[in-house]
């Protein structure tokens, strides 16, 4: 093991040191402090004669005389089957007061890339018993769907929730001989104590725990180790999904405190900054995580992610939320105004997007008219969404009668459709019910997103009473 | 470029001197700008960038964890080339033309590094058939023969563009490999079904003309309005979730191309497969056969490495342009042109580049401006003509078209879909925004719509734009006192605006029927509703109040004109036209 105390240089996160034999790029280290304590690390950028080390767990008490050991290999997450139920920091170290983690196997923490022709298209559907989610945006195996929300909003409550009640429903799992089981790796980055208290006590309370990984990163921990903890979580996730055929579902929370870690540790490498001082890699840094979720070809295991982020100022078009909702595939907004309104979950549909719903749903998956309704709901909900905004200038009474059709309905689906709570699990069955409910309110000729043998089996609305002829056949 | 196919050259080998991420410093490497050089005791592929003394840098086409200074560099002493020959088309390849199957087959589903393998199968056998005979002149570019590539596509072998050319001397007719000889000149070169070309220089040709042939699309809204040449470059700029892949996709499927290269650059893993999956199934609308027989896909996804994400839209405007050469039209999508330029951002960031706008360099208007001057409606070197029309998606940054990549993308090409989150969140899609977008083909291609559609096709899109743009100013209006504070005109203007968005610019890209439709029912259905128009004006003439006309029955069916097959849609049109206009006129 080569051993150095040549450290010329300590500067935030940032190590730097000179060496007199080639050191591999992204190699581990280990830093010994003069107080004995051991610090981990990894080569950032290596040159023939010194290299920079990035330091996870903080560089306070490291001085010139600090030893410095590079172990001669990259960063390895220990994984087993034997992880589920344990609890680890941000740098899978057990914090649980359980035994020692023996690993079956050691996985290099930066993922390789799935080629594209072995993977195969997540079109199973996961019923997360959330209305607005399973309804307008549904989640399918092996999805990548973020939660876009902000400071002071109940994305915790929702992500909870989607984890408790997330199945497949009887029909498509029979697909599969042994259905295999869930699993969920959760990876905490930079939350408060009191949140990581408030996931872990509804994961005992629930009996979740023994059925899940838990990574913590809490936010007085080092920022540094922040942009390791994803790549644990990952690297476990695909262990138990790829090789033990779990269903694996990764919460990873919050994303922008991993990149607020990665724009210090640019900043600290005096980097060229990006837009608003973010890393120019950030795109692909990001896409390195993200895109581990997923299924493969011949195996009966799945990563689907969940990753949650606060958009600074509600701002979207903010690098963090903009870069992830173009590497997603899809996005669910946590909207303030309907949280105000005190529905929960304060879903707003309207920006939000599941790009796999459409080979996710249909007959034989959910229902036939599954994709019509969504449709038309997004269109209804649109038209009442402008009217509002009308009304406030020109009054309820200004407006026609259709367009009053439409304020009630915009009002109904969200009291209706939307709220539900975080503890009401609805099936889809369920769900297009309600939409149909709500549908009927509309005149029959109006709902053109439908067809027409669809609205026949399900429409309930009064077409005798329409102002408007309304027998479109 | 493929170490297989590499003859071995001098070694002029180096020293790694440092590692970052993709970019790798060597010193005593002799090489020249853009040499493809192996990194490494893996041989991880790269290409050098900057020579400064005795220092070379290199951007490293693969992952370069544990990679340490010390470790050799070997140079190849050639560009960045391509395989070219039999075997592209029904292929998927990586950003530098490794075909994925193999490699799946060679290390699994996770892409290991430091594999190689040729662009184009150098083993298998094709079936030769030769266009020339003994003591015939040829030159570059000319045909010598043919080889069945795939069902659909004829591949036809090329002297190479460098050659000298000269008579005849030999034939061959049977099956051979691509390395095989099968035509030898009497200038002593010997032409194979395999050639290479680096893939940052534009093939040879004669000159380049006037594009006057659309590239039909099936779809309304882009045939209609905003029509693209074969030859032509066009921008699909949009945010997130606006439906730019879906658009790039029906393209890709649904356009009279001979030849689609769909390059997906830093985009979705789950997309490319999606594609892989459904090209095979789906039939190409003009031939019936396979899309996948005359398709050559290129994923280099978001997470797989950042330099091949860089030559990835290179490597597929080389294949391009080959096919091009054969006299084919081919058609490109790059989804994302913006990856691709960020790719250029982060390579230029880790060189220490004095950064242009935003971060990018500065060489980034000049790098995008080269890439689509290799479109166009091209005379080739062997007298036939082809064309390259490239359509590039654009993913400006919070949806911002101001940003760089899209303001120098704007500059460059001709036809710019701009895609719009106001409609993507209605479900209006394709989401293109009728009023931002623009077409500058329009009247060069307007006689052959003329010609083979309708002698009033842009008459008749010259009302559908009216009224759009009629309904935008109205709109404004009504967003202040209410649709009902409107005189009576206006408001059935808006009626006929509001057919105009939902029967004819609406599609749904993936109902069976509708996701294409032919110019001729583009047409139909604009006819259809202009009917509607011309026969509610006159029912206003008549004195029949606005509300009763737009409340008639048949109006609404106008909506299912779309989803009605291709071979049903003038029966329907006639008899709704008909039943619009006697229910409009028993109300006066």
């Amino acid at each position: 093991m080569k051993e150095y105390q040549t450290i010329t240089e300590i500067s935030g996160p940032l190590v730097f040191v000179e060496t007199d034999e080639p050191i591999g790029y992204d190699e581990m280290v280990e830093i010994e402090t003069p107080s004995g304590e051991t610090r981990r690390g990894q080569v950032l950028e290596a040159a023939s004669d010194h290299v920079a080390i990035q330091v996870f767990e903080g560089t306070d008490g490291i001085d010139r005389d600090s030893s410095v050991r590079f172990l001669g290999e990259t960063l390895k997450m220990p994984v087993t089957e034997d992880l589920l139920g344990r609890v680890l920091d941000g740098s899978g170290q057990p914090i649980d007061g359980g035994p020692d983690i023996v690993p079956d196997e050691r996985h290099d923490i930066i993922g390789a890339a799935i080629n594209p022709t072995a993977r195969e298209y997540p079109e199973e559907f996961i019923q997360t018993g959330v209305s607005a989610i399973d309804g307008m945006n549904t989640l399918v195996r092996g999805q990548k769907l973020p939660i876009f929300s902000a400071s002071g909003l109940p994305h915790n409550d929702l992500a909870l929730q989607i984890a408790r009640q997330a199945t497949v429903p009887e029909e498509a799992a029979d697909e599969d001989e042994e259905e295999s089981e869930f699993a969920v790796v959760f990876g905490a980055m930079g939350i408060t104590a009191e949140e990581a208290n408030e996931f872990m006590d509804d994961f005992e309370r629930t009996g979740a725990l023994e059925r899940s990984v838990v990574f913590m990163n809490l936010a007085d921990d080092p920022a540094v180790e922040r942009t390791i903890t994803p790549r644990l979580v990952l690297t476990t996730a695909e262990y138990l999904a790829f090789e033990k055929d779990y269903h694996v579902l990764v919460i990873l929370t919050d994303m922008t405190n991993y990149c607020e870690a990665l724009r210090e540790i640019g900043a600290a490498r005096e980097e060229v900054p990006g837009r608003r001082g973010y890393p120019g890699y950030m795109y692909t840094d990001l896409a390195e995580l993200y895109e581990r979720a997923g299924r493969i070809d011949g195996r009966d295991g799945s990563v689907t992610q969940i990753p949650i982020l606060t958009m600074p100022g509600d701002d979207e078009t903010h690098p963090i939320p903009d870069l992830t909702g173009y590497i997603t595939e899809g996005q669910i907004y946590i909207d303030r105004d309907l949280q105000s309104q005190g529905i929960s979950p304060p879903i707003n549909v309207l920006p939000s997007l599941s790009r796999l719903m459409d080979d996710g749903i249909g007959e034989g998956l959910t229902r036939a008219d599954h994709a019509d309704v969504s449709d038309q709901l997004y269109a209804a909900y649109a038209e009442g969404e402008d009217l509002r905004d009308l009304v406030n200038i020109v009054g309820r009474e200004a407006l026609s009668e259709s367009d009053n059709k439409y304020l009630d309905f915009a009002e109904r689906f969200e009291t209706e459709f939307v709220d539900q709570g975080f503890t009401t699990d609805r099936d889809i069955d369920e769900t297009l019910d309600i939409a149909w409910d709500l549908l009927s309110m509309l005149p029959r000729s109006e709902l053109n997103r439908i067809g027409e043998d669809l609205l026949d089996e399900h429409y309930t609305g009064d077409e005798e009473q329409e102002p408007v002829e309304a027998t479109a056949d | 470029m493929s170490q297989a196919t590499q003859e071995q050259t001098v070694s002029d080998d180096g020293v790694i001197e440092s590692v970052s991420g993709p970019v790798v410093t060597a010193t005593d490497l002799q090489a020249r700008m853009n040499d493809v050089v192996y990194v490494g005791e893996e041989g991880l592929m790269g290409e050098v960038i900057e020579i400064e003394g005795n220092i070379t840098t290199i951007q490293v086409y693969e992952e370069t964890s544990a990679v340490s200074p010390g470790e050799p560099v070997t140079n190849t002493g050639e560009p960045l080339t391509v395989d070219l020959g039999p075997g592209m088309l029904d292929t998927i390849y990586d950003g530098v033309q490794r075909p994925l199957d193999v490699l799946e087959s060679q290390m699994g589903a996770f892409l290991d590094r430091g594999v190689d393998a040729p662009g184009i199968d150098l083993e298998k056998e094709w079936e030769f058939t030769p266009t020339v005979e003994v003591g015939e002149e040829v030159g570059p570019g000319d045909v010598v023969g043919t080889v069945d590539e795939t069902i659909s596509i004829e591949h036809k072998v090329l002297v190479p563009p460098d050659f000298e050319g000269g008579a005849v001397e030999s034939v061959e007719d049977g099956s051979f490999t691509v390395t095989e000889a099968v035509v030898t000149l009497d200038s002593g070169e010997e032409v194979t079904m395999h050639q290479e070309w680096p893939v940052r220089e534009a093939r040879p040709t004669v000159e380049k003309q006037t594009p006057t042939t659309p590239l039909v699309s099936g779809q309304r809204i882009l045939d209609g309005l905003f029509p693209l040449a074969k030859g032509g470059t066009a921008a699909i700029p949009g945010p997130f979730g606006s439906g730019k892949t879906v658009t790039q996709q029906s393209l890709a499927k649904f356009a009279d191309a001979d030849i689609v290269v769909y390059v997906g650059c830093g985009e979705r893993g789950n997309e490319m497969t999606e594609v892989i999956d459904d090209f095979p199934e789906l039939p190409d609308p003009q031939t019936g056969n396979p899309l996948m027989a005359r398709t050559c896909l290129i994923a280099n996804t978001s997470n797989m490495p950042v330099a091949a994400r860089e030559s990835c839209v290179y490597t597929g405007i080389t294949i391009a342009e080959y096919y091009r050469d054969m006299g084919y039209d081919v058609a490109l999508m790059a989804d994302s042109t913006s990856r691709w330029a960020e790719a250029m951002r982060e390579i230029s960031s880790r060189l220490e580049e004095m950064p242009g706008e935003e971060g990018y360099p500065a060489y980034l208007a000049a790098r995008l401006s080269a890439f689509y001057e290799r479109a166009g409606y091209f005379e080739n070197v062997n007298g036939t003509e082809g064309s390259v029309s490239v359509i590039g998606a654009v993913s400006p940054p919070g949806g911002d078209f101001s940003e760089p990549v899209t303001q120098n993308t704007l500059r460059i090409v001709k036809t710019f879909w701009a895609l719009d989150a106001d409609l993507a969140e209605r479900r209006h899609f394709p989401a293109i925004n009728w009023d931002e977008s623009y077409s500058l083909y329009r009247s060069q291609l307007d006689p052959w719509f003329e010609n083979e559609i309708a002698a009033d096709w842009s008459e008749t899109r010259q009302w559908a734009i009216d009224t759009l743009d009629e309904e935008s100013e109205l709109q404004e209006i009504v967003q202040l006192v209410g649709k009902d504070a409107l005189p009576e005109d206006q408001q059935l203007t808006l009626e006929v605006a509001r057919y105009l968005r939902e029967a004819w610019l609406q599609q749904n890209a993936f109902h069976d029927v509708d996701r294409y439709c032919p110019p001729e029912k583009t047409y139909q259905i604009l006819t259809a509703i202009k009917a509607f128009n011309d026969e509610a004006f006159e029912a206003l003439d008549a004195g029949v109040p606005v509300d009763e006309i737009t409340s008639i029955d048949a109006a609404p069916q106008l909506n299912r004109i779309a989803t009605t097959p291709d071979e049903e849609t003038e029966e329907f049109v006639t008899d709704l036209t008909e039943e619009i206009a006697n229910q409009l006129q028993e109300q006066y």
